[in-house]
């Protein structure tokens, strides 16, 4: 199974469209929104089944036993996350606290323990056709990229030996969440927007990407909304030896579809031909053996 | 009752619905006034202000270094690591610093002290003038987890800048990156476009402005003529809209541009300005209730 995951380091340069359309083109039967701090693909990809919901465990989070604490403030000096107060007994801001445990080592009195918490939920859309993971970070949390390696676990699981593709919708920057995203995928899509901004942080992705050894593509959304800049892009995919899949315009027909939770290949516009093309040349990409893309 | 270093944080859930826009255009007509890009992953405000003097600060956090040879093998470290930082391979204790969260625990229950800490670098902090705009910028290196250290030091440094309105431009999404950027907000301005994505991570940091009982309005972008979900959405839930920044090619083609679009055009100059002031009066009215 090739696996092809889809990033742009920028927010809102249309991973999420692109994403939607590919899996409407490719029939794929397997695919997965990483993007759970901000997730958008099941707005339109969901299908008409009720999904399965299992809450997922990130870090534990001290708890104080205020019976037991006899105020020595041990814990609070010894917290490096500035977790711990003393406003009327001693206390822990469970946002502060990442669970590494130190509190509750040095506790004299055993007034501290680790408890389980909720930092998300998991959810699988499947049936004998399909399957669709994704999840939902609780807000203010942590550890993203444990909940990202657990999204992928569940797709992994799911596909069968003669399952060609799976398609993978990314979040944005380049931190955890994106870092756990690029493990063990085949290829990168990058969705670059021609802007100065856009640019900036696409060559700050392909710097991450680089560092796992994945093909990578890019293609330009909303090309024409600068054409100077889209020149830039496609320039700089040619001195850095990038494989470039392809432009797709601005288009009013476009977001109307998506806002009628359709994909852009679902309505007859141009981004969604322009999707098409774009969607032929990374297949071209992902598919070729990667000896014969040296010669 | 607090006026000048009134500190707004600028977020939205979504990226590119226009939290760096919002930002840099208000930051730039507040008179002096002080921005803080906290987006350290992909930080974009200074491709605008092109600040000059700018002054850097490599930020690092500490990771253990184990001395093989005071190391008895006890593996105490091992056994108490809650993030799997260190294994101990063929009778060798190994740290693995990218997963490491810098904690200390087990330099501080090491009972032969073969354990000590060093600086690694994980990006930098920068600090420059854009005409009455103080910037400062974090930027994080390519292939580090978590840039929540260069978030904290950010907003360390701005608070001593307290005598001016500080606006501090935050990373997409809810989690804990974001929250870290909201905590010291007198006021939060959530930026929404008028798509189904765009209303749906609305949703969820208003959940997180509310979690953190934070003041707050929304500020419209990308505005069209007709139906708009993200207003529909302030209406039922009862937020204030702050202003509305219509959907034009003119000023799509300054922001890509990395131009400050109220130092181009008097017409944008007019829009922010009024946005400016309706976000002032909303952030004092709500610090003087709410002290």
């Amino acid at each position: 199974m090739k696996q092809l995951l889809i990033l742009s380091g920028k927010g809102g340069t249309g991973k999420t469209t692109i994403a939607s359309a590919f899996i409407k083109l490719s029939g794929a039967k397997i695919y997965a929104d990483c993007d759970i701090d901000a997730p958008n693909l099941h707005l339109i990809m969901a299908q008409n089944i009720e999904p399965k919901r299992t809450a997922y465990f990130g870090m534990p989070k001290a708890e104080i036993d205020i019976d037991k604490c006899i105020e020595c403030g041990l814990c609070k000096e010894k917290c490096r996350f500035e977790a711990i107060s003393n406003a009327n007994g001693f206390m822990v801001d469970p946002y502060a606290c990442e669970g590494c445990g130190v509190c509750e080592a040095f506790c004299p009195v055993d007034a501290v323990s680790l408890k389980p918490a909720i930092a998300g939920e998991l959810v699988l859309y499947a049936d004998e056709n399909k399957v669709f993971s994704t999840a939902q970070l609780k807000t203010g949390s942590g550890t993203s990229g444990k909940l990202v390696t657990e999204v992928k676990r569940h797709l992994r699981t799911r596909a069968s030996p003669d399952t060609k593709l799976a398609i993978i919708d990314g979040s944005p920057g380049i931190g955890c969440p994106v870092i756990a995203s690029l493990s063990g995928v085949d290829m990168v899509l990058i969705v670059a927007e021609p802007s100065i901004s856009g640019i900036n942080d696409m060559e700050r992705i392909i710097k991450t990407a680089e560092t796992f050894h994945t093909k990578i593509g890019v293609c330009i959304n909303k090309y024409d909304t600068n054409l100077s800049n889209t020149e830039r892009i496609e320039e700089f995919c040619k001195e850095n030896g990038l494989s470039f899949t392809g432009r797709i315009p601005f288009d009013p027909e476009a977001v109307a579809a998506i806002n009628n939770g359709q994909t852009i290949v679902d309505v007859d516009c141009p981004a969604g031909a322009a999707a098409k093309e774009v969607f032929c040349n990374t297949m071209k990409l992902l598919f070729k053996e990667s000896n014969a893309a040296e010669t | 009752m607090k006026s000048k270093g009134v500190r707004i944080a600028i977020l939205s859930g979504k990226g590119g619905t226009g939290k760096t826009l919002v930002s840099v255009n208000i930051a730039s007509i507040a008179g002096k006034s002080v921005y803080v890009d906290c987006d350290v992953e992909e930080p974009n405000g200074y491709l605008f202000f092109k600040p000059d003097n700018v002054r850097e600060e490599i930020i690092s956090v500490k990771i253990p270094v184990i001395d093989e040879d005071q190391c008895n093998g006890c593996r105490k470290c091992v056994d108490f690591c809650k993030f799997n930082a260190l294994a101990f391979i063929k009778n060798k204790p190994y740290v693995f610093e990218e997963v490491c969260h810098s904690c200390g625990g087990c330099m501080l229950l090491c009972p032969e002290k073969a354990i000590r800490e060093q600086e690694k670098a994980i990006g930098k902090v920068q600090v420059g003038v854009s005409g009455n705009v103080r910037v400062y910028t974090g930027i994080m290196n390519a292939g580090e987890a978590s840039g929540i250290p260069i978030i904290k030091n950010l907003l360390e440094k701005s608070i001593l800048d307290n005598t001016f309105p500080v606006f501090v431009d935050c990373p997409p999404g809810s989690s804990c990156i974001v929250m870290e950027s909201i905590k010291d907000a007198d006021y939060c301005i959530l930026v929404a476009e008028p798509t189904v994505f765009g209303v749906y991570n609305l949703s969820m940091v208003y959940d997180l402005v509310r979690l953190f009982n934070k003041p707050h309005g929304v500020v419209l972008n990308k505005c069209l003529d007709g139906e708009n979900p993200a207003e529909s959405f302030c209406v039922e839930n009862n937020v204030p809209i702050l202003g509305r920044i219509p959907f034009e090619n003119n000023l799509g083609s300054l922001n890509s541009n990395a131009k400050i679009a109220t130092r181009e055009s008097e017409r944008y100059k007019v829009l922010f300005s009024s946005l400016l002031e309706t976000v002032m009066k909303e952030v004092l009215h709500e610090t003087t209730i709410n002290p």
